[in-house]
This record gives C-alpha cells, sequence and structure tokens, in this order.
C-alpha cells in the first residue's frame, strides 16, 4: 500500500509539472508575436510602452526559452505573479477566493452528493413504476437547466428584493463573523449549483444498480435468506456507489478549482469562478493562469484522491 | 422409510412478458427424501432452473404466475409470504449456481460472506460465526483455511471459488441442497471432484440434493434418481440405473447419446440432437419433443400424460412409441446412426 502511495504522489508531482508546462506552451509560447509582442499580451490593455518593455525584460522574453519557464515558475510559486491590469497579486487574489469557492463547493457538494444518492436509490429499487418516471423527468429538467438562467430565476422569486425575500441575496459574509449569514447567504448558490449534479447522479446511479441488482452476487445473496434492505445496502449499493465515487471526486474538484463561475457571478461570491470570470473578460493573462494552475492542481489531488479511495473500495484493484 | 422432505407437486410456472406468456414450468411434479441425490436433467430452456429457482422462492416476481404445490416438510412453499420465505432460504434449503466466478460479491472477503450466511439466519457472534467459516472451508477442502478465509474471490481459482460457495450454501446446515449447474463453468479435472464433495458432504450433512445439469454424464455416480425435463415438463423420470439401462424417451436417447462413451464403438462425430428446444411462447402441438423426434408419428400430434409403461416400478415417460419399436430403435439412436425419421 505505501509503495503504491508513493508511486502515486510521484504521478501526481509529475503530473502537476506537466501542467505548468502546458500552461507556459499555451499562454506565452504558442500564441507567439516576438518578444515584445509576448509582453504586450502579459501587459494587458492600457499598458504604456515603458511597461511592456520592464515586463519583456522582467519575464525574460528577451532570453532563451528555458529561461522565460524558470521565471514564470518562480513568480508563480514564490507568489509574485502580478496583473498588470490591476496591479493586484494574483496568488493572494485567488488565495482570498477560496474561502468562498470552499464553502460554496462543501456545502454544494454536500447537497448533490445525499440528494442524487437518495434520487439514485429510489428510481433504481423502484424502476419502471411512477416514482422512477417522475424522477426520470425532474432529473432531465434538472439536467438541463442552464445554471445561469436558474440562478437569476432562484435570485427573483426567493431572493431579497425579490417577490418572496426568503433569502439574503448573493454575497458573502465569512464564517467566522456570523455562521448564520454565512449559511443563509449560500443556501441559494449551493441549491443552484447542486441542481445540475443530482440529476445527473440520480442517472448514473440508476443505471448502475439496475446493472448491480442482476449479477449472480446479489441471487447469492437472496440464496443465504437475506433481507432485502440488507441485500440492497451491502450488495447492490456498495458495488454500485463505486462509479459515483469517482465522478464527485472529479466533479468537487472542478468546483472547488473554480469551475463554478456561473453560480459565483450570479450570486456575486467573490470567489476563485469568479475571478477567472472577470479576468477573462478582461483578457488579463496572469490571473489566467494562475487560475487554470490552481485549478488543475485540485484536479490532479482528487484523482489522486479517488484512485487511494477506490482502491479501498474495490479490493480487486488493491495493489498487494 | 426416509423423510420425505419435499413434495413438488403439479408445478407450473409462468412469466408473462411483452411477447406473450412464457411456459417456463408446465405441470412438474416430484419427490425428494432425506439422504437421496435428485438429478435434474434437460437443456437450457427446459425449465430445469426455473422449477429449482422456484422451490427457492427466487423467481417470485410481479410478472410470474405460480400454480400448484411446492411442499417442504408439509409446508406450501409457493404461498408462504416473503418474510416468511427468507428463513427458508439458507437455513433450510441451500443453493449453489453454475458461475462460482460471478455467485461471490468481488469486495467481501470469503469469510465474511460465510459469517454473512450463519448470521442471517443464527444469533451468533462474529469470532464464532468465523471459527465456523474456517471449519466449512476445511470440510469443503480449501487447504489453509485460517488464512484463506481473509482472501477475496478474485484470490480464489474457480474450483476454489465453487467450493466457498457450497461452504455459504452449507453453512446453516440445510436439509435440501440445490446445485444449479455446479460444475459447467470449471475445468473437466475440478469437475468430479466437486461432484464428489457433494455427494460427501450429503452424507456428513444428512440432506438431500437436488443436482441440476444438462450433462446426464455428471450426476450418472452419484444421484439415485433422474427426472429428465424438456420444455418445461418431465418427459421421463426413474432410478438413475434404470435410465441409464433402459431409457424410454427418444430425448433421453438423444441425451444418452450426446455424451462421449469410450464402452462403445466410436462414432465419427459425437451425436447431437437435431433442432433447438421450442419456444416457450408457442409451443409445438401434441408431444413437445415432436418436431425434433426421428421416430415421431401420427399419434404424437396428441401430447403423451407422464406415465408408468415399463415393468420397473416408478419409471414414467412421455411416449407413445410401443416397446418393441423402441427396443429395436434405440440403440441406433444413442449411437446417431438413426437421424432420418423412421
Amino acid at each position: 500500500m505505501l509503495t503504491f502511495l508513493v508511486r502515486r504522489s510521484i504521478g501526481a508531482v509529475l503530473v502537476c509539472l506537466a501542467v505548468t508546462f502546458i500552461v507556459f506552451l499555451i499562454f506565452i509560447v504558442v500564441p507567439g508575436g516576438g518578444r515584445l509582442g509576448t509582453a504586450e499580451r502579459i501587459a494587458g490593455k492600457n499598458a504604456t510602452t515603458q511597461n511592456v518593455i520592464n515586463i519583456e525584460h522582467q519575464w525574460g522574453f528577451d532570453r532563451p526559452i528555458y529561461v522565460q519557464y524558470y521565471r514564470l515558475m518562480k513568480k508563480m510559486f514564490t507568489g509574485n505573479l502580478v496583473s498588470y491590469t490591476s496591479q493586484q497579486n494574483v496568488v493572494s487574489q485567488i488565495w482570498q477566493g477560496i474561502p468562498i469557492t470552499l464553502s460554496l463547493s462543501i456545502g454544494a457538494g454536500i447537497i448533490w452528493l445525499f440528494f442524487g444518492i437518495l434520487v439514485g436509490v429510489i428510481s433504481g429499487v423502484t424502476a419502471g413504476r411512477l416514482s422512477d418516471r417522475l424522477i426520470t423527468v425532474l432529473a432531465l429538467i434538472g439536467i438541463s437547466m442552464p445554471v445561469f438562467w436558474l440562478g437569476i430565476i432562484a435570485r427573483y422569486y426567493l431572493a431579497e428584493g425579490g417577490i418572496t425575500s426568503f433569502f439574503p441575496d448573493g454575497e458573502y459574509v465569512g464564517i467566522s463573523q456570523n455562521p448564520a449569514a454565512w449559511f443563509s447567504h449560500l443556501i441559494l448558490p449551493w441549491l443552484v449549483l447542486a441542481v445540475l449534479f443530482i440529476g445527473f447522479y440520480g442517472r448514473v446511479l440508476r443505471g448502475n444498480i439496475l446493472d448491480t441488482i442482476n449479477e449472480d452476487y446479489v441471487r447469492t445473496a437472496k440464496a443465504k435468506g437475506l433481507s432485502s434492505r440488507r441485500i440492497l445496502i451491502k450488495h447492490v449499493l456498495r458495488t454500485s456507489l463505486i462509479p459515483v465515487v469517482t465522478l464527485f471526486g472529479l466533479d468537487f474538484a472542478g468546483v472547488l478549482g473554480g469551475g463554478a463561475i456561473l453560480t459565483e457571478t450570479v450570486f456575486d461570491l467573490h470567489g476563485v469562478g469568479q475571478y477567472a470570470a472577470q479576468n477573462i473578460a478582461s483578457f488579463d493573462l496572469p490571473p489566467l493562469m494562475g487560475v487554470t494552475m490552481y485549478g488543475a492542481f485540485f484536479i490532479v489531488v482528487f484523482s489522486m484522491l479517488v484512485d487511494l479511495f477506490y482502491a479501498y473500495l474495490d479490493p480487486r484493484i488493491r495493489p498487494t | 422409510m426416509a423423510e420425505r422432505l419435499l413434495e413438488v407437486d403439479d408445478l407450473h410456472v409462468h412469466f408473462v412478458t411483452e411477447d406473450g406468456v412464457v411456459r417456463a414450468v408446465d405441470g412438474v411434479s416430484f419427490e425428494l427424501e432425506r439422504g437421496q441425490v435428485l438429478g435434474i436433467v434437460g437443456e437450457s430452456g427446459s425449465g430445469k432452473s426455473v422449477t429449482a429457482m422456484t422451490v427457492m422462492g427466487l423467481t417470485r416476481d410481479v410478472n410470474a404466475r405460480f400454480d400448484g404445490e411446492v411442499r417442504y416438510k408439509g409446508k406450501d412453499l409457493l404461498r408462504v409470504p416473503e418474510d416468511e420465505m427468507q428463513g427458508y432460504r439458507g437455513a433450510e434449503i441451500g443453493m449453489i449456481f453454475q458461475d462460482p466466478m460471478t455467485s461471490l460479491n468481488p469486495v467481501y472477503r470469503i469469510g465474511e460472506q460465510i459469517v454473512e450466511a450463519i448470521q442471517a439466519h443464527e444469533r451468533q457472534d462474529k469470532r464464532a460465526a468465523k471459527r465456523r467459516a474456517v471449519e466449512l472451508l476445511k470440510q469443503v477442502g480449501i487447504p489453509n483455511p485460517e488464512s484463506r478465509v481473509d482472501d477475496f474471490p478474485h484470490q480464489f481459482s474457480g474450483g476454489m471459488r465453487q467450493r466457498a460457495m457450497i461452504a455459504i450454501a452449507l453453512a446453516c446446515n440445510p436439509d435440501i441442497l440445490i446445485a444449479d449447474e455446479p460444475t459447467t463453468a470449471l475445468d473437466v479435472t475440478i469437475q468430479a471432484q466437486i461432484i464428489e464433495l457433494i455427494d460427501h458432504l450429503k452424507d456428513d450433512f444428512n440432506s438431500a440434493v437436488i443436482m441440476i445439469t444438462h450433462d446426464l454424464g455428471v450426476v450418472a455416480d452419484i444421484a439415485d434418481e433422474i427426472v429428465v425435463m424438456y420444455a418445461g415438463r418431465i418427459v421421463e423420470r426413474a432410478a438413475s440405473r434404470e435410465l441409464f439401462y433402459d431409457p424410454q424417451h427418444p430425448y433421453t436417447w438423444g441425451l444418452l447419446g450426446s455424451i462421449p462413451r469410450l464402452d462403445r464403438p466410436r462414432p465419427d462425430r459425437l451425436h447431437s440432437i437435431k433442432g433447438a428446444p421450442p419456444s416457450l411462447i408457442t409451443l409445438p402441438q401434441g408431444c413437445k419433443f415432436r418436431p425434433r423426434c426421428p421416430h415421431a408419428f401420427e399419434k404424437c400430434m396428441e401430447e403423451p400424460r407422464l406415465e408408468q409403461r415399463v415393468a420397473a416400478p416408478g419409471h414414467l415417460d412421455r411416449c407413445w412409441l410401443d416397446l418393441d419399436y423402441k427396443r429395436v430403435h434405440r440403440d441406433e439412436t444413442i449411437s446417431g446412426g438413426h437421424t432420418e425419421a423412421a
């Protein structure tokens, strides 16, 4: 197990390294434009000529390519990556967004995992009956609704300033400042973000359950005289949930890595996703490089966790 | 006289499907006594597995229709509610299945799966149940049971997994062990071992065995009585010796002919029964084997009843052919010489 862990960690580090290299290629090498053109792109709109020349020198665009790569990495990992448009430090901006994005993803993740499993189990067990058909329709509606639309509708009907004013409208309140306000401000974003995943997870789990229920070992469990509840939980669900673990790991990492761009924007949560959205709009490259690296990091870490958890869940792929 | 454990009486099992009613089992009757081994033989789709699964209550479904009786020690299992049936499965009747590679749950240790079977019916703490699991593995011939009990199924070979399945089925000391094609998925060398093991454990556990197979050779040595099924019906039923020495139904002849044998002249090709079993939705008129039978004649348009036509008591069959005709043509058919209609 230890060698597996070590090997998998080394692999993860290598993947992260590859990501840095790809980021470097995409943002700096591939677009081309010569040393000045590259510096102009990094400098952003409205940059003075002096700025561009400084950047060219600082980033080493007048030097060989490996120096450029080294300087980019040095900036990124020492926290010196700066947006030349807003004059703000990228790393500290991301750092500020993390509590918000983390709050959003953990809450939404719990909701979508819980209800996704619930919905999947109900429709899997009652497959073909009315409850299953109803859930199928609802799940498809959930999957089809665009997050930006659902978010705005939710704000319009439920948030303060809208029709009912049940919930506060948007913005984030720190959990340490006021836990109750933190919670009430996040309910709508959590639900809106979770809706899409609930429908999707429900469908996936339903399919898995229907496959597993016909497995020979489920028949063996019945032949042992186990109760149907025990068969469902111990023999059907246990194996049906394994693929859901992969999905959840990667989806959760995606949201945590700034993937909830739409939800964060609609509800005015200044998380990593919204930071990315702003800088995409203003075509400010240093923040985008930072966010890309940050997102990739979570994907890599979580896919490693998924692998480890997988080995725990399925003894067949456990290294001996 | 030995205790009568099971009486299946005029059992019908039909499944309602979109294409029509599948008559999987149509009027099957047999009895099983303690210590007896009953072989049920037939092709795929003959209803042999459905019969056995129905005894276990495993065919219960919204689309399944049952008729007749399955009396276990006098109690009709067809009419026992599902939660009461759980008390019979595993505890009174144990079952092992065809494919040991898929019949064990891959994510639990062998020991856990045996312990689960024990704890489903007996109040035993985990340690006692595990000790019993080790004991069971030893009885079914797993080497080093103390350590192998903690293995996962994928660490077992096919034969060992089937042994583990037998251990699970026998965990609560059932009176009846149903083995549904227990050797079909195994290597030939392992097959004989498993059959022998079942035969031997039957005496240790003082139970009866229903052995389901498509291969008469498998049950030849151990069955006391053999039931041959075709298209959901019993076409011939006799004591094992009787069935091999004086088979009455042309379908049984076909089955016998498809066993490779060393004590007969070697045929050019191993004999097979022509054609395929009929659809259980639209069964042929009269004798169900008529379309494939090389000896069919006009009278076969009417279905014969299962009754005694030979001197040996308890030897029943469903065939209109007269005994003299059969005496003349039987060996020829078994050895594969006779393929066209007489």
